[in-house]
């Protein structure tokens, strides 16, 4: 029997809250006997999963895609290319943050509302969001989403319009998917430092609306 | 395969429960899986579509109840030990009782930049697209046991082209040793009721990212 068909330690675990704990601690032993095997032999640098883990606890998350939202709600011209070629548009401004090949913005408009979901395992725009939110990886939401999308907007507080189409994107293969949501009304000549400001990573997914403007910093 | 990992369209999950203020990570020891994850890719002894096998093939009683990072970490431990990296004894034993096997490369902190971008899955095309935009297409009814990015719920369903997304590395066939082998990748959106029956929301529409192989004239 291959060690991936059965659990290698040869005992389950009980999931109940009130062992949570324990589980923890078990991971914690397992996971640093790996971590120091795999170092003692040479094939990682701990110091290289120290810049790893940094990079994503301080530098990548929705504020990278959110200045994206806010600079297409400015500017007309920069929001058609972005949804022609979301790749080539962020990578043209020299201002925003590098992004990888495939990335396909989605527009949000009163008529259809677009959400995201891997439902095979966790695909997600990190590069623009950040690592994927619990929600979005569980089995919840990557089996509902795609037969009972208004049921899961309950679950976000949100309700639609029965006449407002709802576009389900599974990104099955590389491409990945950035949702452009509504601009909220009365922000009119507002910067994109304070647009972004409403724009939250959930509207970028498409569970989510951007903030009302109120929520704004002057 | 046929596993519990392809959920659309599965019932029973319960209710999407997002989380307020969710920390980027909800113990250190799933930052140090992440980062393991990353540097061991890098590495180059296996691609994004092997990580993703070694966690499908887990038993569905375990996917299910193990946490996302408590997946991978197990997927990871089960990638080192096939390739022979390292023992089961020695992960047990929490140090190396052997010595490594050589690598490619390692990952450095001064190289970590090269892991924090998308990698590349585009590849030259062979031959021009079989499919354009506006295409009837079928997904075709297959259930292979090895790897494969056509989820269940779209087989045998009808649907139409509508985005050709150049041409990419196969899923299926790198899982099946037999090397990147590049296809045609198309967004192919179905109506609900298409997927899920004349009970199904008349707004909805779900596309998946199909590549050609699963393709047929409908």
């Amino acid at each position: 029997m291959s060690p991936d068909e059965h659990d290698p330690h040869g005992h389950g675990h009980d999931h109940d809250h009130d062992h949570e704990g324990s589980t923890l601690s078990e991971m914690q032993l397992r996971v640093r006997a790996l971590e120091t095997v795999l170092t003692e032999k040479g094939y990682i640098d701990p110091a290289a999963l120290d810049r790893i883990v940094e990079t994503f606890e301080t530098k990548i998350g929705p504020h990278i895609g959110a200045r994206i939202i806010a600079k297409a709600w400015s500017d007309p011209a920069f929001k058609e290319r972005l949804i022609a070629d979301a790749t080539a548009a962020v990578n043209e401004t020299g201002t925003l943050d590098h992004v990888g090949e495939h990335l396909i913005a989605v527009e949000n408009t009163e008529r259809r509302h677009n959400m995201v979901v891997c439902t095979l395992c966790s695909c997600y725009p990190w590069e623009v969001l950040g690592l994927p939110p619990v929600w979005y990886k569980s089995a919840a939401y990557r089996s509902r989403v795609v037969i009972d999308p208004r049921g899961v907007l309950r679950d976000f507080g949100i309700a639609l319009p029965a006449e407002t189409d709802i576009r389900v994107w599974d990104s099955t293969a590389e491409t990945r998917y950035l949702v452009v949501p509504r601009r909220p009304p009365g922000t009119e000549g507002w910067s994109e430092e304070r647009l972004a400001q409403l724009v939250t990573r959930d509207s970028m997914v498409g569970t989510g609306m951007a903030k009302p403007p109120a929520e704004a910093k002057p | 395969m046929n596993g519990v990992h392809d959920m659309g369209g599965m019932q029973g999950f319960g209710p999407v429960r997002p989380e307020a203020n969710e920390p980027v990570f909800h113990a250190r020891w799933e930052g140090r899986v992440l980062a393991m994850q990353r540097a061991m890719g890098y590495v180059g002894l296996w691609n994004i579509d092997m990580s993703r096998f070694s966690l499908e093939k887990m038993p569905p009683h375990i996917y299910l109840g193990v946490t996302y990072y408590e997946k991978w970490e197990r997927g990871l431990e089960s990638r080192v030990i096939e390739h022979a990296l390292a023992g089961a004894d020695e992960l047990e034993a929490g140090r190396s009782l052997r010595p490594a096997k050589p690598v490619p490369r390692m990952l450095k902190a001064s190289d970590v930049a090269k892991v924090m971008s998308r990698g590349s899955y585009a590849r030259p095309a062979k031959a021009p697209a079989r499919f354009q935009p506006g295409a009837a297409v079928r997904a075709k009814n297959i259930n292979p046991v090895s790897h494969t990015r056509l989820p269940r719920y779209a087989r045998g369903h009808v649907g139409t082209v509508e985005a050709v997304r150049g041409c990419h590395v196969f899923p299926d066939a790198v899982v099946a040793g037999q090397g990147e082998n590049p296809q045609w990748l198309y967004t192919v959106v179905f109506s609900g009721r298409e997927l899920w029956g004349e009970a199904a929301d008349p707004a909805l529409k779900v596309s998946i990212e199909a590549f050609e192989p699963y393709l047929e004239p409908a």
